[in-house]
């Protein structure tokens, strides 16, 4: 069953998607264009519209209020969801208890009229290629949460369905299996070459298996692309902060003879290359811990870096790094410096310099 | 190794006094009746003999094969009315659902056999509905004929026992079970199938052996509308006509007892291993969907002609305690108070009788309940289990059984100081009442105590509450409102039960409300007295019930982040 799909994999385009709950409008006018093949992720904190966007790409939930949904070059806005052919993984896995294993995994060729014989072989098939051909006979409630999980992908990808869509597929399931199982839905999309759209709200995961994604918050699409483009290049606060660790200062743009600066209150200063802002605009500056040097309060500031001035006031060791929070003028700064055996790390209280290249600096429209 | 160590003395008195009071008030009247059935009547001695006799008696046979089709029949029919109501209500967004469930468990709350007085009036061959189906079509509807008449009763009555178990059941299914069919092509018709019915079919199954079993037990209903060729009333024929030492009685109390536990039995099998439960967190909840134009029209339809039905006897039973004469025509001739100022003036001892007589067997139940829930499910006793399948067990017993070995077992003890046999002491009907409805107050208590996490008495007793001080403060108080539920459902179904006390009634003086409804019935000029006082049984029930849940609902908005601690802890 590998490759059927690589010749005939369809995009998904959402053009415009307004949709309210009642009174709640929880979609606010979505746009989004999903490649054939594409391994896209939906990226947002719970309550953000994901589950909301996805059930309604497979057909359930109420009708927007606006817009529309594309597979392909076809319009299934208002087709029922037994019409579309998507397949949904859900989050609780919904297998149905009173069937076995193989009765699960045949009901959607039952359903699609397929000849008896078939069936058995694509079945025997979709459990072998997620490793659960021995469990055939087993009931739902007699498999572990990874098992179930693989049952559930298993149900879903047998119908070959056109898009492939997983509502937190992972998250019932303890650390390490997580891990694991991430990989193995990876992998399976790689083979079957299956257009994907995948719901999370942890961003390692979405990072580890994105070819791209979206990041939502209050029904409204914040950013779209690459995983490191939207961790080095992200368009707002909220993008910033929701992946990974940000230090973000409030302040405002300054032009004078020795080029642009960001300044905040007088402790900060630092050159940046902006040309889009204007001179005395108020600015959020966006840098990373780990782009944040700490050295002795004497180091000298090297070439094309902001040096700062500060004091730790907090320490954390993490393993494979240290987080220090360094005040500075009344900004506390989060700064990651590597660990390693037997290096000697600063005191509590200890003044320090902290060294930031300019190429690591982001401004933002406050 | 001290069987008895840390804190188990008192939980161990306890069991001791439960399972003593079990022992004599069940057992040994059941085991007595089953003793009696096998026994030679001439010579004493075991034989099968009874058994041949009943079973060559063409009258035995044939009370026999109709008890099973008027049971198997009234399961039919309720579900018939049920399982549109059900259905309807938890899968679909309209308005009402809740007053069409509480309307659909009134029925529950008035006991069958004064529902049949009405609705031979209303559906009998000269009632209203046929009647007006005769003048109007030119043909009538034989409801109330024969078999047809107790499996029309029947049913209206013990519908609610698949309605409460197959909505719970529906509502019970996570709307994700039916999306993912959905998402993989299902729909419609085969969708319900293949999907929803078998997941409902547990719930089903329960509510329909209990529908069976209560049918085949019924003593009232028959024979409140002149059928004596079943089991229940032939037994009760048997001894009151012949004695109480006509093992016919016996042997056909055996047999209700053996077809009861083989309902339960059936309903156990359909149970186990199927905690089809799929609503959680993270799943979807419930889907209900919204209902188009003439679906609704059409939904709303069925929904009101099976109201109608199955609140036919409450119409019926109003109409007939406020009229003066009513016979071969659709209504009666006119409305009067005099049948409520008759009961008022003649029959007020039943109403106290019953108050009297379901408020103390609702009290022990409760009582009991909760001490028995606390010793099987919070303590270590060896044994303990077997206070709990005591305690289930009365469920299969019939009550006319219990009636019996009341009557056999009780006839030669004397009451100390009132020289009176304790089977003829109003007293017994009590213990009766609170045998019969302990395993509901059981039930409930046995969820609320569930509620209750270990950790809240742990928590108590790490700061130095005594066992019975933390039963006392914590874990009593947090059940209240299980406890309470307890002692509705036992107090609401013990003050309309018939078949038990209509064997242990001795003197019209002691005689609870049922009873004297049945002695009014008799006779044609006593059924307006007797409505007024079932519409008074109904209306006792119906404020006790309600008063009831807003006591519940308010304990429960004030309690809910205490309860709400993980049970699994
Ligand atoms: N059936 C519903 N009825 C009303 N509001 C809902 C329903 N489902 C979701 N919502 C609301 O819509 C918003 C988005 O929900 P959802 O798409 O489930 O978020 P996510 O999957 O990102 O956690 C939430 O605020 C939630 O409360
Ligand atoms: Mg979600």
């Amino acid at each position: 069953m590998s490759s059927t799909y690589k010749s005939k994999a369809l995009g998904v385009a959402i053009e415009d998607i307004t949709l309210s709950f009642g009174m709640t409008p929880v979609l606010k006018s979505v746009n989004l264009t999903i490649e054939p093949g594409e391994f896209f992720t939906f990226l947002g904190p719970s309550g953000s519209g994901k589950s909301t966007l996805l059930r309604l790409i497979a057909g359930f939930g109420p009708a927007p209020s606006s817009g529309r949904v594309l597979i392909g070059d076809r319009d299934v806005t208002h087709l029922a969801p037994w019409d579309r052919n998507v397949g949904l993984v859900f989050q609780n896995y919904a297998l149905w208890p009173h069937m076995t294993v193989r009765k699960n995994v045949a009901f959607g060729l039952e359903e699609h009229k397929v000849p008896a014989q078939e069936i058995r072989e694509r079945v025997d098939a979709a459990l072998d290629l997620v490793g659960l051909l021995d469990l055939a006979q087993r009931r739902p409630s007699q498999l572990s949460g990874g098992q179930q999980q693989r049952v559930a992908l298993a149900r879903t990808v047998v119908v070959e369905p056109q898009v492939l869509l997983l509502d937190e597929p992972l998250s019932n399931l303890d650390a390490n299996l997580r891990v694991q199982m991430r990989r193995e839905i990876h992998d399976l999309q790689r083979k079957l070459g299956l257009t994907t759209i995948f719901v999370t709200h942890d961003q390692e995961e979405a990072n580890t298996v994105s070819d791209r994604m979206a990041v939502l918050d209050d029904g409204v699409i914040q950013q779209v692309g690459s995983p490191m483009s939207l961790y080095d290049e992200p368009v707002n606060r909220f993008v910033a902060s929701f992946l990974g660790t940000a230090n973000l200062v409030d302040g405002r743009v300054e032009k004078t003879e020795d080029g642009t600066h960001f300044l905040a209150n007088d402790a900060i200063r630092i050159p940046v290359a902006v040309a889009e802002l204007q001179p005395g605009a108020h600015a959020v500056a966006l840098f990373r811990p780990q782009s944040l040097l700490i050295r002795e309060a004497d180091a000298p500031a090297a070439q094309s870096s902001a040096r700062l001035e500060g004091k730790v006031v907090h320490r954390e060791f993490l393993g494979s790094l240290i987080r220090y929070a360094v005040a500075v003028g009344d900004h506390t700064l989060l700064v990651d410096d590597s660990h390693q055996t037997g290096r000697e790390c600063f005191d509590m209280q200890e003044r320090v310099s902290l060294h930031l290249d300019r190429a690591q600096v982001r401004v933002l429209p406050g | 190794m001290n069987a008895l160590s840390r804190g188990q003395l008192g939980p161990g008195v306890l069991a001791v006094v439960l399972g003593l009071f079990l022992v004599v008030f069940l057992v040994v009247p059941v085991a007595k009746v089953i003793y009696v059935a096998f026994q030679d009547p001439n010579t004493g001695a075991l034989t099968l003999v009874n058994f041949a006799d009943f079973f060559k008696t063409s009258l035995f046979q044939e009370s026999f094969i109709n008890s099973l089709y008027v049971a198997a029949m009234s399961v039919v029919l309720s579900s018939i009315f049920a399982l549109p109501l059900a259905y309807f209500t938890t899968r679909f967004n309209f308005g009402g659902s809740v007053i069409i469930q509480t309307l659909g468990i009134v029925p529950l709350i008035m006991p069958p056999f004064v529902g049949a007085v009405a609705m031979a009036l209303l559906f009998g061959s000269n009632g209203s509905v046929n009647l007006l189906l005769d003048e109007w079509m030119g043909f009538t509807i034989p409801f109330m004929e024969g078999l047809n008449g107790v499996i029309f009763v029947e049913s209206v009555h013990y519908f609610p026992f698949i309605l409460i178990n197959l909505s719970a059941a529906l509502a019970n299914i996570d709307r994700s079970m039916e999306e993912s069919a959905q998402n993989l092509g299902s729909s419609g018709f085969r969708l319900f199938r293949r999907i929803v019915f078998p997941l409902a079919m547990p719930g089903y199954i329960a509510g329909a052996s209990l529908v069976f079993l209560k049918v085949f037990d019924d003593l009232g209903t028959p024979l409140l509308l002149n059928i004596n060729n079943m089991l229940a009333p032939q037994a009760y024929l048997r001894i009151t006509s012949i004695g109480i030492s006509d093992p016919m009685g016996y042997v056909i109390s055996v047999i209700l007892v053996a077809c009861s536990l083989l309902a339960l039995w059936t309903s156990f099998l359909a149970m186990k291993g199927k905690d089809y439960a799929t609503v959680q967190k993270g799943g979807g909840g419930l889907s209900k969907r919204e209902l188009r134009g003439w679906e609704r029209v059409a939904c709303y339809t069925v929904i009101i002609v099976i109201l109608l039905l199955v609140l036919s006897p409450h119409i019926g039973l109003t109409l007939l305690s406020f009229g003066t004469v009513w016979s071969f025509s659709v209504l009666p001739d006119a409305f009067t108070w005099a049948h409520y100022a008759t009961v008022f003036e003649t029959s007020m001892q039943y109403v106290n009788n019953t108050l009297l007589y379901a408020g103390l067997a609702a009290l022990i139940d409760v009582i009991f309940a909760t001490a028995i829930a606390y010793i099987v499910w919070r303590t270590q006793l060896a044994w303990r289990q077997w206070l709990d399948y005591a305690a289930m067990g009365a469920v299969a017993i019939p009550g006319v059984v219990i009636g019996i070995g009341y009557l056999r077992t009780f006839y030669d003890f004397n009451v100390p100081f009132i020289d009176k046999p304790l089977a003829t002491w109003w007293v017994i009907i009590v213990v009766a009442l609170a045998i019969r409805r302990l395993p509901y107050a059981l039930r409930a208590c046995v969820a609320a105590l569930q509620q209750v996490s270990e950790a809240l008495e742990e928590a108590a007793e790490n700061l130095g509450a005594t066992k019975s001080r933390t039963v006392r403060r914590i874990v009593v108080p947090l059940m209240t409102g299980g406890i309470l539920a307890g002692f509705i459902t036992s107090f609401a179904t013990a003050s309309v039960e018939l078949s038990a006390t209509i064997m242990l009634v001795s003197a019209e003086s002691d005689a609870p409300l049922a009873y004297g409804i049945y002695e009014f019935m008799q006779s044609a000029s006593g059924r307006g007295p007797g409505a007024a006082l079932g519409i008074i049984a109904v209306v006792i029930v119906g404020v006790a019930t309600y008063l009831s849940h807003l006591f519940i609902e308010r304990r429960r908005e004030a309690h809910a982040p205490e309860i709400a601690v993980p049970a699994g802890a």
